[in-house]
């Protein structure tokens, strides 16, 4: 197998794999940057796995075909905001210490997914296979590219396109326009944006319900583009992957959309490791635990300093100092 | 004093009635009877003698895991690490089991595979701690990070070094086991082990060096406030390192009570265990006393040992989850309960 051979394999199926933490980790960005520490990311995705899998069945069931899975990511996006209230309004109204709330968050998505589950399904522990899986394209004209185009143009699914064009919309967002100006003032300096007229807690529950809404899609994402069903083990840490992706991207959404992708990467390397001669030699676990140790090492300084927005998990109780 | 302590007490056991309460007009919604759910959990768990042994097998590591969380509560630090710590801990001790010679005597061998187990989960503590106090890294990410590095390199060393047929270990041998003949016939049956002598050994010894030794008053008054602590000459960052050294090697000792326990083995997990986890939330419900955690350990063990029972009236066993979720969830937004209570007494002030 030729190097070009095996970039082939790997690079379309890192960014198919990214996708999911892509999306994840951009909600994160807007929660943390609005001064909301999301623990929860996890759960968000669960609830957003659970509903891409219910409603692509459904809609198919229905008779919409290949439009089922996107539809089904739509409500995902939906349902997903509208859970992650709870966690606004429990850590945003109710002062409630952000890090707890995200774990019962992360508690409370599995619960009840799979409780569902299994009363939708006649007790069976995960839901049945989709049909309509979105599709992997060649983009046109790009993929003839020598060597960038069988690359990063050929065999990759529409939503991860989505999900790197979104990344530059966040990032726009969130730097170029007054609405981002706002959101990370309250992350950084709450008393200082209330003073000049910023509502601080509807910009964090704004802040909160863009994280559900981008971890529900990064969820049914995972389920139409990879998993093709739902059970309780479906996403087993794709959330806080996510979330160290995004510490990692150093709270950027670009940051976060590279971070994603090294991730992406050295997860289908684990997993194509196998077939590949040179890397037969280096035990997955390496390839395994390096997202996590790199995301430490980053923390610790080593690959640049990683500060978080300075009021991220402090709740803002007006009048106090 | 007196009521300033009882109205502390009034927020979990408010949260608790709640979270059961919600769970009950779930099960109403969805077509079964709550009453007879709750009634089947506690005759299950408490009047028969095997689901009682099992349900204390599950209390023995969720009260050092909720050990382990309330302790670094009390120095400030959140620990949400102890997944890892306990997989690290179980290793440990199973290993070493396993490498010392079997004819060895229980009384060498147990304390020794405890032992490892404090310091293997005391170290995967301790990088966190040290990654906070010298670089000022906040401690929830590294140890939801190291938690996933202790769960893919315990599966790895455990394939290379320890496996056995059906992804595991083989098991210890009977040397270094908690399990008696007597607490399995007092049973009926159930995986019951000295273990709960153990776990309480672990809540006696947090509340003697965190309420009777100068070095816990030093890590408290850190948790309290740290500024203070600092001007008071204590080094912080030495004790905020040390409480992180002692909370993962509670969580390490959890990890044991599987190891010579619980299974005897260690399994190639695919996941979490999930007591780490529920050691949040029942270090929260339990105040972060020894005491507390005690009881909270007895609340959540049964209501996980009573999914078994639901489970027969046909209800998904999932429910207990969600239980479990809301009352963190009122725990956590304990807020709500006081500001409810603070109307409720100006009321009554303003009548009289």
């Amino acid at each position: 197998m030729t190097i070009m051979e095996i970039l082939e394999i790997v690079i379309p199926s890192a960014i198919l794999s990214a996708t999911p933490l892509i999306l994840t980790a951009l909600g994160g960005v807007f929660s943390e940057r609005s001064g909301v520490v999301n623990i929860g990311l996890e759960g968000l995705m669960i609830i957003g796995a659970f509903i891409g899998a219910v409603f692509t069945i459904l809609f198919e069931h229905i008779g919409l075909g290949a439009a089922s899975p996107w539809l089904a990511l739509l409500v995902a996006a939906i349902i997903g905001a509208a859970f992650s209230l709870l966690h606004a309004v429990a850590s945003i109204t109710f002062r409630a210490d952000q890090v707890v709330s995200g774990v019962a968050i992360n508690f409370l998505a599995l619960g009840i997914t799979v409780f569902l589950v299994k009363k939708l399904f006649a007790g069976s522990g995960q839901t049945p296979y989709i049909d309509h899986r979105i599709n992997k394209i060649d983009v046109p004209l790009l993929h003839d590219i020598p060597i960038i185009g069988p690359l990063f143009f050929s065999n990759i699914a529409y939503t991860s396109y989505i999900a790197i064009i979104l990344a530059f919309v966040v990032w726009y967002v969130l730097f170029k326009t007054s609405f981002g100006l706002r959101l990370r003032s309250v992350g950084e300096h709450p008393a200082a944006a209330d003073t000049l007229g910023i509502n601080v807690s509807r910009m964090r529950y704004l802040g909160v319900a863009l994280s559900g809404a981008l971890g529900g899609l990064g969820g049914a994402v995972y389920v139409v583009t990879i998993a093709t069903n739902f059970g309780a083990t479906t996403i087993s840490g794709e959330g806080y992957l996510a979330l160290a992706a995004m510490i990692f991207g150093k709270w950027n959404p670009l940051g976060a959309m590279g971070a994603a992708l090294f991730f992406g990467f050295a997860q289908s390397l684990s997993i194509i490791g196998e077939s590949i001669p040179f890397l037969k030699s280096i035990p997955d676990v390496y390839l395994l635990i390096a997202p996590y140790v790199l995301t430490i090492l980053a923390l610790a300084g080593f690959v640049g300093r990683a500060d978080a927005p300075k009021a991220s998990g402090v709740p803002y109780i007006k009048g106090q100092r | 004093m007196n009521t300033k302590r009882l109205s502390g007490a009034m927020v979990p056991v408010i949260s608790v009635l709640l979270g059961l309460i919600a769970g009950a007009i779930i099960m109403l919604i969805s077509g079964y009877n709550p009453l007879q759910a709750y009634g089947d959990i506690f005759q299950m768990v408490f009047l028969t003698p095997y689901y009682s042994g099992e349900t204390v097998v599950t209390i023995i590591p969720l009260i050092l895991s909720g050990l382990s969380v309330a302790f670094a509560f009390r120095a400030g630090l959140f620990n949400i690490g102890v997944e890892g710590q306990l997989l690290v801990g179980w290793l440990a001790s199973v290993a070493t089991a396993l490498l010392l010679p079997a004819g060895l005597p229980k009384v060498i061998m147990i304390p020794a595979c405890i032992i490892a187990a404090i310091i293997g989960g005391g170290i995967w503590g301790f990088i966190p701690g040290l990654l906070k106090a010298r670089f000022k890294v906040h401690e929830v990410i590294t140890t939801i990070m190291m938690n996933y590095i202790a769960l893919h390199t315990t599966n790895a060393i455990i394939r290379k070094y320890f496996y056995a047929e059906g992804e595991r270990t083989p098991n210890i041998p009977d040397s270094a086991s908690l399990s008696s003949q007597f607490l399995y016939n007092l049973t009926a049956g159930s995986r019951m082990h000295w273990g709960i002598i153990v776990a309480l050994i672990g809540a006696v010894v947090m509340w003697f060096i965190l309420w009777r030794t100068s070095k816990g008053y030093e890590l408290r008054a850190v948790g309290f406030n740290p500024d203070a602590s600092l001007y008071a000459g204590m080094n912080v960052n030495r004790n905020m390192v040390l409480s992180f050294f002692i909370s993962g090697a509670f969580a390490g000792v959890a990890g044991a009570m599987l190891g010579l326990g619980t299974y005897h083995y260690m399994t190639i997990n695919q996941d979490f265990t999930g007591i780490g986890f529920d050691g949040i939330a029942v270090a929260l419900l339990g105040l972060n006393s020894s005491f507390g955690v005690i009881l909270g350990s007895i609340l959540f063990a049964a209501l996980e040992t009573g999914e078994i029972g639901m489970q027969s009236l046909g209800i998904p066993n999932d429910l207990v989850q969600v239980i479990i979720a809301l009352i963190i969830f009122f725990v956590a937004s304990n807020y709500i309960i006081r500001w409810t209570r603070d109307r409720l007494k100006k009321k009554g002030g303003g009548a009289k």
